[in-house]
């Protein structure tokens, strides 16, 4: 076995068990955490298959930034795990129905192409020019509006994201930041003169 | 070379991994070598500032101390809180530390002298540097700690308010150079004119952006709400003693280097000498790093620790916003044409 096979099993391996731990993991921080090592291990792969700039983005993306907010969420949040373990054998028969149905249009759209024909050699790269250099051509020139659509959507979601959750308290003791920089020794602090009272003053004799 | 030399014995493949793992210690071994004296030199500078002598009992001027102190935290216990996660417990100080070392396999010390040359250098840098907040989140959940708790919250909305600003900046440089490569990013700040052609001019904000979102990164004065001793103790990491704590302590400090190194590499010309005729070289990055780590000292030892929510306007309101404009000033220039380098 080559290196390369070797840690392409490795990698499905730890893989496939990380995303089984996603699911089966009682505790959500594990569960999270599992899918970090999810996310690092498909990278992996995808590196293998010299797609270094998809591989490095799911990283950045995914691991350095979603899944840290993720994390922080599931963190803060008191979740009972008795609670969320109620109602499973009611729950069992939908969900065997989704991931049934799910299961079968995705052997329908993959299974038939994997089964009945050989394993294809990965193109090898056209160009000695790394595919990040490709990539971003292609994506502003050629696919330029559908990548300034998808910005523009991106865009509209986070405009939503912030719109749902802004809710400004009354009673919030909230000090404008420029206040508090233009703030300076004549507006806080006065020297005034006054009378001293006179106090008896100590006979050094 | 030595791989042809290992080569009949151990094999093609043995023989490039054992080259591999020979040229990888050449690099971790020096790097940790200055995480111990940027340690030492932290206390020195510090106690100057302060009109102390520092740490000068333990060999020649205290030029041992360094060693003493690992060999202290080596000898005392790991204590493992009731309640803990104690896999994620021990788990997170490697996780700080895995991404503050591995970063420096695309690192260029010098025209062709680098471990991986590869193209998108400069992306599988933020990559792994966004990484390390992990280490953080985890050693403060896995600690079942009210203050470990409150100061991984803190310093995961910290970096991931300052790592946009710190991308956008490096988006910038990259605009400058056309090439992810860090090689070639240095490269095209040779031009001829030496400290003028550095892209230090007119990247101007975008350096200071850039080196000070990477003390917010790295936890560190005056960013450093996330150990805050007055508040909270010490932080996420209020639990851990020993070996543990110092991978933290080694974490931290590697961080420290590896943002004084990229700074000087995408802003400072990295090995290129600033003045035109004097040749080029390693002392002149060995330079500009020891110039850029001073700074992280002089800031602890001079600003008050920042407020909270300062943190975050300063993140969100004023580093992405000025980022964005040059941004956009950059490319309107080099579109029109009007660069003057």
């Amino acid at each position: 076995m080559s290196f390369e096979n070797f840690s392409f099993y490795l990698f499905a391996a730890v893989l496939i068990g990380a995303a089984l731990s996603v699911i089966f993991s009682r505790n959500p921080v594990h569960a999270a955490l599992s899918l970090v090592l999810a996310f690092f291990t498909a990278a992996g792969i995808w590196l293998m298959l010299e797609a270094e700039f998809l591989a490095i983005s799911l990283i950045l993306v995914y691991v350095g930034a979603v899944m840290v907010l993720f994390l922080f969420v599931v963190m803060m949040l008191d979740i009972n795990l008795n609670r969320m373990r109620e109602g499973y054998w009611n729950y069992l028969l939908p969900a065997l129905v989704v991931s049934g149905i799910f299961l079968t249009e995705l052997i329908i759209l993959i299974g038939g192409r994997v089964a009945f024909s050989k394993p294809e050699k990965v193109p090898a790269a056209i160009t000695s020019e790394g595919n990040t250099l490709q990539l971003g051509r292609l994506l502003y020139t050629e696919y330029l509006y559908a990548f300034e659509l998808a910005a523009v959507i991106l865009l509209v979601a986070i405009v939503a994201a912030i719109a749902l959750t802004l809710r400004r308290r009354k009673d919030m003791k909230l000090v404008s930041s420029n206040e508090q920089f233009s703030a300076n020794r004549e507006s806080r602090l006065k020297i005034i003169s006054m009378p001293s009272e006179g106090g008896r003053r100590e006979d050094p004799s | 070379m030595i791989i042809e030399f290992l080569t009949p014995y151990l094999g093609d493949q043995l023989a490039y991994f054992s080259w591999t793992l020979i040229k990888v210690l050449a690099i971790l071994i020096p790097v940790t070598l200055c995480v111990a004296y940027l340690t030492l030199a932290e206390r020195k500078v510090i106690g100057f500032i302060q009109l102390r002598l520092g740490p000068n009992r333990v060999g020649p001027k205290g030029l041992l101390q360094p060693f003493a102190d690992v060999l202290k935290l080596l000898t005392k216990e790991i204590i493992i809180p009731n309640g803990a996660n104690k896999f994620l417990f021990v788990v997170a100080p490697m996780l700080s530390l895995m991404p503050a070392l591995a970063a420096w396999a695309v690192m260029p010390f010098a025209d062709g002298l680098v471990l991986s040359n590869i193209d998108a250098g400069l992306l599988y840098v933020l990559a792994i540097t966004s990484m390390g907040v992990y280490g953080v989140i985890v050693a403060g959940w896995a600690s079942n700690s009210k203050y470990a708790l409150i100061g991984a919250m803190r310093s995961g909305a910290q970096i991931v308010a300052y790592e946009i600003a710190m991308g956008f900046a490096l988006v910038c440089v990259l605009m400058m150079s056309g090439s992810l490569n860090l090689t070639t990013i240095v490269d095209t700040q040779r031009t001829g004119l030496g400290l003028l052609g550095w892209n230090l001019i007119p990247l101007f904000p975008m350096f200071v952006v850039y080196f000070i979102s990477g003390v917010a990164e790295t936890n560190r004065a005056p960013f450093d709400v996330a150990e805050g001793e007055s508040e909270i103790v010490a932080g996420f990491h209020v639990e851990y003693s020993g070996t543990t704590f110092a991978v933290f302590f080694l974490a931290e400090y590697a961080n420290m280097i590896l943002i004084a190194a990229l700074t000087s590499l995408m802003f400072l010309g990295g090995w290129l000498s600033p003045i035109p005729g004097i040749p080029d070289g390693f002392g002149w990055l060995a330079a500009k790093v020891a110039f850029m780590l001073f700074f992280f000292l002089w800031f602890r030892a001079t600003f008050p620790r920042y407020r909270y929510d300062q943190i975050m306007r300063l993140g969100w309101k004023v580093f992405i916003p000025v980022t964005i404009v040059w941004l956009v000033l950059i490319g309107v220039l080099m579109r029109m044409d009007w660069w003057p380098w």
